[in-house]
């Protein structure tokens, strides 16, 4: 995972309460493209016309708001479904952080799992951001510094902000929690163990599980049985 | 010992290790699997590790299937080819594939409460925000990502940090006409989208301890938009009743000694909440949504909500962005609003009983000319069951489509959807722009309100029928 120490850079004001991330990223295109190929169709409905032509009055259109990292966001960003998509199509798009009074509490997790830092900021300080972005013209950069917990507008004027320590270490060393939880398996086998002791039922589902006859199988699948 | 809430208790036993700051590494004792699986089994395979418990993990297809009658491998879905690799990819893994056409296949929200796979006091997480469903048996069970699919699928694990405790009684007794839907609806409603941002939800009170199993899956599926990941409802005689006999819960001495063990989970009566709400069950009529919000909802006898008697410019400007995508007037009633679609289904409403609630009021009548209106049953139990109760012939001489059971309309991923344009009277969770298919216009609500506006062709007051 790439890490997030200090990003300086311009930000996009989108300041509309509860935008979903349906609107982020459709679901056609999670079915349809890999990962890495979903930036252009972050927010595609706002972005394009019906004819297929960018809207140029969706701000992330506008220059020089194209080439925003940041995204200065409104109530309850990047609320509704848990798709992972929505992080990897603002990540394709190149935004790095939003900045927002509130987030989608899946989104919220995913954003860790893949570099991109969420920056909780009172409604208030994020409309004071967006209004000196706003009054030059989008040049005036933001910047987010992970290291100092801080937001700093153009003016200088600067905001700290909170984040959960682990979740900082884990940004600012790019490190993989699957590796870490690894790391840790001896704990969780011995946490099983001793479960399985107290509630064993837990763990009696899978033998009842039994596999599908080939019968039922072939049937509805049209494929022959294994 | 100190009092405890319902959601601490499961909370405390799932605990690996602290981690700091209010953060734990949390033992996963039920994972679940959709379709959408393939790629977090295959990102497994590649870095070379094994499933960690397989016995805890179960998996179905649900989103990318089509619903058509009578769907083959050729019709089953458009995108079959992630069917497909869904099918490798839990076969390569061991992994239990509850496929298509046998018992146990269905949305994975059904299916789990249905199998007796979720049980009261587990801690269970599937690549899906509306998991929160699953708390409707006194678990704690909320949706991840897709990394943290393959973190759990390596670890058995997840990294969590403790929410806060919300907790919402529901006092007093549902008009006729109000469903568990509409409680849920109406709560949205009064603390809004993100009300429930940072906490694990527990619904109570006298309101919701009247409820069916179902009716709590109902209520708990909207948890998210709340802003919950998390919404729960404490284990009872109910809860243990609907369990008996499931195929995949426990029998003989361990059934016993796991009901013993329920009956301990409750919250404690002195238990302390960080938030508490209450809300006057005699005061809600059916719901409707109006906008593209789940909090965006009126009382059925309400108007459509002026967004210039709005002081917050935010709120007014996602008001009048709302009412221009619906196509709707400020005033005017909500009534009486043409239908062109009414679709009964998806992880909030296409269990049996919602299908009962809706096959009584859709018997001896018929679906107005121009609407078309769709069943689509949760599950395979849940369409054989039905048909052997014969609600699909109520339905379909009503004029409804009976449908092959899975996600369809609710998100427009599998070839069902709501034509650009359309407006659509939805059971389903979700009134997002586009959610529905490109331009579709979806009002949520009961499936009683649906029927109704199926055969009235309009929003219609179920209590006028």
């Amino acid at each position: 995972m790439e890490r997030f120490t200090v990003l300086e850079a311009v930000a996009a004001p989108l300041l509309r309460q509860n935008v979903d991330t349906d609107m982020i990223i459709r679901v056609e295109r999670l079915r349809d493209l890999e990962r890495d190929a979903l930036g252009p169709y972050a927010f595609e409905s706002w972005r394009y016309l019906p004819d297929g032509t960018e809207d140029p009055g969706f701000v992330l259109n506008r220059p020089p708001y194209r080439e925003a990292r940041i995204i200065l966001a409104a109530d309850n960003f990047a609320c509704g479904s848990s798709r992972e998509a929505a992080v990897w199509a603002l990540w394709g798009f190149g935004i790095r952080a939003v900045i927002a009074p509130s987030f989608g509490p899946i989104f919220f997790n995913n954003c860790f799992q893949n570099g991109l830092l969420p920056v909780v900021l009172p409604l208030e300080a994020v409309m004071q951001l967006a209004a000196e972005v706003e009054a030059s013209q989008g040049r005036g950069k933001v910047r987010v510094d992970l290291e100092r917990c801080q937001v700093v507008a153009p003016s200088g004027k600067a905001w700290s902000f909170e984040i959960d320590r682990l979740r900082r270490e884990g940004l600012l060393q790019g490190l993989d929690q699957i590796e870490l939880t690894r790391a840790r398996d001896a704990e969780i086998r011995a946490h099983q163990a001793r479960d399985r002791e107290l509630h064993p039922w837990i763990y009696a589902a899978g033998a009842w599980a039994a596999p599908p006859e080939a019968e039922t199988k072939s049937r509805t699948t049209g494929k022959a049985p294994e | 010992m100190a009092s405890k809430a319902l959601f601490d208790k499961i909370w405390d036993r799932h605990a690996v290790a602290d981690l700091g700051d209010g953060y734990a590494l949390m033992h996963v004792s039920r994972h679940l699997m959709h379709d959408g699986g393939a790629a977090s089994l295959a990102i497994l395979r590649k870095r070379g590790y094994p499933v960690h418990d397989r016995e805890l993990t179960f998996a179905t297809m649900d989103h990318a299937v089509s619903t058509e009658p009578g769907r083959t491998a050729d019709t089953v879905s458009p995108f079959s080819a992630r069917l497909e690799s869904m099918r490798q990819e839990s076969r390569a893994a061991g992994i239990r594939l509850f496929d298509l056409g046998e018992p146990g296949q269905g949305i994975i929200h059904v299916v789990g409460p249905e199998l007796g796979i979720t049980l009261p006091g587990t801690f269970l997480v599937c690549g899906d925000s509306h998991t929160c469903t699953h708390g409707g048996m006194g678990a704690i069970a909320f949706g991840i990502g897709a990394s943290e699919v393959v973190h759990v699928l390596a670890t058995q694990t997840i990294v969590q940090r403790r929410p806060q405790r919300m907790r919402v009684t529901f006092e007093g007794a549902r008009r006729p006409g109000v469903f568990p839907k509409d409680m849920i609806l109406h709560l949205i409603g009064q603390i809004g989208t993100a009300g429930g941002t940072g906490y694990a939800v527990e619904y109570a009170g006298s309101a919701v301890r009247a409820l069916g199993v179902e009716g709590r899956l109902t209520m708990c599926n909207l948890s998210i938009e709340l802003g919950a990941k998390i919404g729960m409802i404490a284990p009872d005689d109910t809860t243990i009743e609907y369990l008996a006999g499931r195929p995949l819960a426990p029998k003989g001495e361990l059934w016993d000694r796991a009901v013993a063990d329920w009956r301990g989970l409750p919250s404690d009566p002195d238990a302390r909440f960080d938030r508490e709400v209450e809300i006057d069950v005699a005061r809600i009529v059916p719901q409707i949504t109006w906008g593209t919000s789940p909090e965006h909802v009126v009382g059925v006898d309400e108007r459509v909500p002026d967004p210039a008697a709005v002081g917050n410019p935010d709120r007014r400007r996602a008001m009048e962005a709302a009412l221009e995508y619906m196509g709707l007037q400020p005033g005017a009633p909500i009534a009486g609003t043409p239908v062109d679609w009414v679709f009964i289904g998806s992880c909030t409403n296409s269990r049996l009983s919602d299908l009962r609630d809706a096959a009584t009021i859709a018997k001896g009548r018929k679906v107005a000319e121009h609407v078309r209106a769709w069943v689509v049953p949760g599950s395979e139990n849940v369409k054989r069951q039905a048909e052997a109760e014969g609600l699909d012939r109520i339905f379909k001489d009503s004029g409804f489509e009976w449908r092959e059971p899975g996600c369809s309309m609710c998100l427009a991923f599998n070839g069902d959807r709501v034509p650009r344009g359309q407006r659509s009277v939805s059971t389903s969770n979700r009134n997002f722009v586009g959610r529905q298919g490109p331009g579709a216009r979806t009002h949520l609500a009961s499936p009683a309100m649906a029927v109704a506006a199926a055969v009235s062709g309009r929003i219609t007051d179920v209590r006028m029928l």
